[in-house]
């Protein structure tokens, strides 16, 4: 997992609220044997229109997504984290989240930030004016900057830390590295193996 | 205190324990198949991280396999990619894997211990519910999800909520025609299937102690119906004698020395159980399915009950829907339920074992008119023992079909299905509704059982049989 620190980009303001993971995702994509490549799925449907956000050119290469209220409801497929990061994005803003889907988000690295309704609303107010408007979304002190803007928001000390250091739960048990390879250097001898070890 | 099975195995895999914290407990086995293990994979890569252990990993092609035709293409798209991707996985990540047409090649749940990687005192895992197979040998052995196994690929540990503990002692001994698999259908129906949960199962008692391994591997099997995290039974000297001289199994000295560490597993006297159950052997008879979770059984001999006769609300509600899928009525005779199709395999029975006791039953006869009857060997091993048996010819001379190895009907992902309506009388482990194909009814059975079955056209057992006609109910 990457490390996130702070991070300043474009925005995608997404003035819907109830957005759930079918949306996010649709069923059909799920066949997919890969994590990535989802990029394509994300909001297919709705995609299929040209005036959506998304389609807008002076969208293109934005990173942090704007959303309304109850994002990430419904089924608890972590493609749909996957599809949003594979997209480009790296935070998303609401007033709301669904919890399967925040928790998801928080394993993988992607950056949910709760935010009060009105300030959701200013954010939406300054991107749709000025689609070059830049938002920064800053873990470390814990704050979401844009023209006219600074908001303090919450996060759980220790997914903080783990996103401050990069650390997803593989990178957490690999910090006790030392621990797994002294416990295998004791394993008895006669366990065992699948092959040979070269 | 003393302590029990589940718990020493556990104790000995600790790598780390921290205040606060669940263990972290080593894996010593990592059995991988097609369908729960392509994303992980994935992840590892897009991570930049190799497999830690191959040493300790080893995966087989099963789910998706077809049971004909297994040197021409696979026809279905999704499932040709699956096993496409689960290849090329193995080779870029050097894991060992046997592919359809491998001599080792079957469910990953039969290929493990005939291949002697299961044995006493280890943890076993796979991203699968069955992998409660492997407790049969005194192993903590259970399935996981998709990220656990992208977990145990990178660090072959896994943290690990703990566990309680359950007794399911079984005295006396099994009645003539009564199977491991009728006594496991007879304990789920007992505590329920939600009546395992949280807890690691124990089967001890005279009963568990005289079966082979095959049949506690029936057993252990069906843990997860339960909804246990996993079933155990204490090594002994049927364990010892089944792994001795298995590729896998140690030789020489470090036999010696597991055997000795082996011994010292089973639960100790004054080990204290969580909860209890007994079972008198000699009350159980063979038991099917009616409904549609393997908690709705009753013995052969019983008729289908009458959803009112349920005291808890759910229940009833439950059995009523259930009869409803399976086309019952409430009050028949299960020995005159009809059945369209007969399912002999999967990972509960589809071992040698099982086949020999399908076979014994056909033998010389035929099965009934308008009955379909598959055999599939739970791997290619098993297959070709079968077929050194003749085991085959019998299935073939009676009218059953002779399949290649693979889960098949157990869970109909490759073409081996139900079609809507038809009612089958199954060895596997699961009876959900459309399970074995879209609106088909599942009765789950012993092999016993399904062999009778398909030789008088309704649910049967071997004693109802005559000379060489089916009998009159
Ligand atoms: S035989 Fe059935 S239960 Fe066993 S692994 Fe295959 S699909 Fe699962």
């Amino acid at each position: 997992m990457e490390k996130f620190t702070t991070h300043t980009g474009r925005a995608v303001p997404l003035r819907r609220s109830n957005v759930d993971t079918d949306q996010i995702i649709p069923a059909h994509w799920l066949k997919k044997v890969t994590r990535s490549g989802f990029e394509d799925g994300l909001f297919e449907a709705w995609r299929k229109d040209e005036s959506f956000v998304l389609n807008q050119p002076e969208r293109k290469g934005a990173t942090v997504l704007v959303a309304g209220p109850e994002f990430g409801t419904g089924s608890s497929r972590e493609h749909a984290v996957w599809a949003l990061q594979n997209y480009g994005f790296q935070a998303v803003i609401s007033s709301r989240f669904a919890d399967i889907f925040r928790g998801n988000s928080l394993k993988n690295g992607l950056l949910t930030v709760v935010l009060p309704q009105e300030t959701v609303e200013r954010l939406w107010a300054l991107t749709e004016a000025d689609p070059t408007a830049e938002i920064t979304v800053d873990l470390e002190a814990r704050e979401v900057r844009a023209e006219g803007v600074t908001a303090p928001f919450e996060l759980d000390d220790n997914v903080r830390w783990r996103l401050l250091n990069g650390l997803d739960d593989i990178s957490i048990t690999l910090q006790n590295e030392g621990d797994i390879a002294a416990f295998e250097a004791k394993r008895p001898s006669y366990k065992p193996r699948t092959q040979p070890v070269a | 205190m003393g302590r029990t099975l589940a718990e020493k195995v556990w104790d000995d895999h600790v790598v780390r324990r921290a205040e606060g914290e669940p263990d972290l407990l080593y894996i010593d086995l990592h059995l991988l198949h097609e369908v729960t293990s392509p994303q992980a994979f994935d992840g590892l890569r897009l991570a930049g991280r190799p497999v830690r252990r191959t040493d300790l990993t080893i995966a087989t092609e099963d789910h998706n396999t077809p049971t004909l035709d297994i040197d021409k293409p696979i026809a279905d798209p999704v499932s040709r990619v699956q096993l496409e991707t689960l290849r090329k996985n193995a080779e870029e990540f050097g894991v060992r894997i046997h592919s359809l047409g491998d001599v080792e090649q079957g469910v990953v749940h039969v290929v493990g211990p005939q291949l002697g990687l299961t044995q006493p005192g280890m943890t076993v895992v796979c991203g699968d519910s069955h992998t409660s197979t492997h407790g049969a040998f005194g192993a903590l052995a259970f399935g996981i999800g998709t990220s656990q196994v992208e977990h145990v690929l990178a660090t072959q540990t896994l943290p690990l909520a703990p566990f309680k503990t359950m007794a399911i002692t079984v005295e006396g001994e099994l009645p003539e025609g009564v199977t491991a698999k009728d006594l496991i259908l007879a304990v789920i129906a007992k505590i329920g299937t939600g009546g395992g949960q949280g807890y690691v199962l124990e089967y001890r008692g005279s009963a568990i102690r005289s079966l082979s391994m095959e049949a506690r591997m029936t057993i252990c099997n069906m843990s997860i119906e339960a909804g246990a995290r996993a079933g155990m039974i204490a090594p002994d000297r049927t364990t010892f004698d089944y792994l001795q001289g298995r590729p896998h199994a140690p030789q020489g000295e470090d036999w010696d020395a597991a055997v000795a560490y082996w011994e010292t597993l089973a639960t100790d006297e004054d080990a204290v159980f969580d909860a209890e159950v007994f079972i008198d052997a000699a009350e159980l008879t063979p038991f099917v399915t009616w409904g549609t979770n393997p908690g709705q059984g009753a013995p052969l001999g019983a008729n289908v009950p009458d959803p009112a006769d349920f005291a808890d609300p759910q229940e009833r509600i439950a059995a009523e829907n259930a009869l409803k899928y399976m086309g019952l009525e409430a009050g028949t005779p299960l020995r005159e339920v009809k059945v369209d199709a007969v399912f002999v395999g999967s990972c509960t029975n589809g071992r040698i074992e099982d086949l020999r006791a399908a076979a014994a039953i056909l033998d010389g006869r035929r099965i009934a008119e308008g009955v379909r009857m598959l055999v599939v060997p739970g791997s290619v091993r098993v297959a070709l023992q079968a077929v050194e048996e003749g085991l085959d010819k019998v299935f073939t001379a009676a009218g059953a079909e002779w399949r290649h190895a693979g889960c098949s009907m157990c869970l109909g992902m490759n073409p081996d299905q139900l079609a809507p309506g038809e009612r089958c009388a199954s060895t596997s482990n699961r009876n959900f509704e459309g399970r074995q194909g879209k609106g088909g009814r599942t009765h789950l059975v012993s092999p016993q059982v399904a062999a009778a079955t398909a030789l008088v056209g309704r649910l049967a057992a071997p004693a109802d049989l005559t000379d060489n006609v089916a009998v009159e109910v």
